[in-house]
């Protein structure tokens, strides 16, 4: 966005956070409406579709088989990707992931990984040889702001719709049996990302507070209420205080969201 | 890899390298050691060897990316092959493009963008060596090598980790306790400005363990922040030296 649209935009954002507002009526401390839809990718192993107000997030789940890493061989592999599709912003373009994509596939990534959400022990077919690959492909189809809070709730709904595929193993070879079981989870963590607005700390910022915005904090918080991981970003700082408070904050959204999502 | 230890802290609290829960790693640090580059650095912390060079503010190429208003910051972070145990591939892997992007968002607050529109600057880091703590290590030779630059700053940037190995929040956490370990808290801060520019976690924290890693590692930055002034110093007292 020109400079000066935006420096427009963020003297009429401070103005109204001075207040207690935000532009599209929020209080600081609110997100906006979240719609869950999942299993909607019939071929998918699992998938979800989250609205975050106006943002929209697709991911689906596929279960695969593949070799384990050398040092954990008893564990399946998880594998986190994200797409920012040409069709869900006007600055998104065609081509290999950027830095944003491979950001944002990170940060979903380390909030399933360190809460331990999959039990990956359970994904071994063949110690050392054989193990399910959970792979994990989050699709931004429309960026209005907070997509790793968006992708990393659409990601968690996804590995709850995912069905694992029942097998046994005969002569060494892996047979592929009718029916399926529930991907085995051990963890359901929450993302909560703070932004810092010239020291207003606000929750799930939408695009127009994005582009003005000095610098966001992300919490994945995992069921006993844990901090599993942290992920700062943006140009500006945050003072340790500030830091603790959007900690807080986190925390108590998260509270707020378990309740509401039932997780 | 060798096989766990059974316990990363003994019980008196030491931890397997002989340190105390909130000793940091030797530090060596240089400034000035690259001759081609407007400015440079070079960090041993522990076994990690990293070099980083910055140049600029210069010409922005390609053009596209020329902002009319401020300095552009472009950071590479970048790990030799032979830094490793096993051989990394040359070609930047997904860790490398989000540390560069979390290195470069950690300096930004630093400088002064909008005193230079239309320039850029760019910081290479090299890790030649790695041994746990490689982007914290990274960016306080990268501040050093900004400010060997000429590059105006509100203050160095300085980085450092704390962590939970076993049941104990430690400072400086290397290899075997990154990988062991509980949790890792990399931490960048301005000490004059009391500004933390990056924060990153993995592992599992409360929030009071999480508070006292934040005042552990802010505690470390301040240690090496002293290090770094004295390394930029040096450099100017062995030119005056010469001059005489």
């Amino acid at each position: 966005m020109s400079s000066l649209i935006t420096k427009v935009r963020l003297k009429q954002i401070e103005q109204l956070l001075e207040k207690g507002k935000r532009l599209d009526e929020r209080g600081l401390l609110d997100t906006r409406e979240i719609k869950i839809e999942q299993g909607l990718i019939e071929k998918a192993e699992g998938s979800a579709r989250v609205l975050l107000g106006k943002t929209e997030v697709l991911v689906g789940v596929k279960v695969e088989t593949g070799e384990p890493f050398t040092d954990t061989p008893n564990e399946g592999v998880q594998t986190v990707n994200a797409e920012l599709v040409p069709l869900a912003s006007p600055n998104f373009e065609p081509g290999p992931p950027d830095e944003n994509s491979i950001e944002l596939a990170r940060v979903v990534d380390r909030g399933i990984r360190e809460s331990k959400a999959i039990d990956t022990e359970k994904l071994c077919i063949q110690p050392g040889k054989q193990v399910f690959v959970v792979f994990i492909d989050v699709y931004v189809l429309n960026h209005d702001g907070n997509l790793i809070d968006a992708s990393a709730m659409a990601a968690m709904a996804a590995l709850m719709n995912t069905k694992m595929p029942n097998y046994e193993i005969k002569d060494g070879e892996l047979k592929i049996k009718q029916g399926y079981t529930p991907l085995p989870l051990r963890s359901h963590p929450i993302t909560v990302t703070v932004g810092k607005i010239n020291n207003f700390l606000i929750v799930d910022p939408w695009l127009e507070e994005e582009q003005v915005m000095d610098s966001r904090i992300t919490f994945a918080i995992n069921d006993a209420g844990n901090i599993c991981a942290i992920q700062k970003g943006g140009s500006g700082y945050f003072t340790p205080q500030q830091i603790l408070e959007a900690m807080k904050i986190a925390q108590e959204k998260v509270v707020e969201l378990r309740k509401k999502l039932n997780w | 890899m060798n096989e766990k230890p059974e316990k990363l802290i003994d019980k008196k609290g030491i931890r397997l390298d002989g340190r105390k829960a909130d000793e940091l790693r030797p530090l060596k640090l240089q400034v000035g050691v690259l001759s081609n580059a407007d400015g440079s650095a070079y960090i041993e912390h522990g076994k990690n060897k990293i070099l980083a060079a910055a140049f600029g503010p210069r010409e922005m190429h390609p053009k596209h990316l020329v902002q009319a208003d401020r300095m552009v910051l472009r950071c590479r972070y970048h790990m030799a092959p032979f830094s490793v145990q096993e051989r990394k591939s040359p070609a930047p892997s997904r860790r490398e493009v989000e540390l560069s992007k979390v290195i470069k968002e950690c300096l930004e607050p630093a400088l002064f963008l909008e005193l230079y529109p239309r320039t850029g600057v760019d910081v290479f880091i090299e890790v030649l060596q790695a041994d746990g703590g490689t982007r914290c290590a990274s960016i306080t030779a990268a501040a050093l090598a900004i400010a060997d630059a000429g590059v105006p700053m509100r203050d160095l940037v300085v980085a450092c980790a704390a962590g939970k190995v076993d049941d104990t929040v430690v400072l400086d956490l290397y290899d075997a306790e990154d990988k062991l370990g509980v949790a890792d808290v990399p931490v960048a801060y301005m000490p004059n400005l009391n500004a933390i520019t990056l924060l990153q976690m993995d592992g599992i924290l409360t929030s009071a363990e999480l508070e006292k890693a934040i005042t552990m590692a802010t505690d470390g930055c301040k240690k090496i922040y002293e290090m770094q002034k004295e390394a930029l110093k040096t450099k100017y007292m062995v030119v005056k030296e010469v001059e005489e």
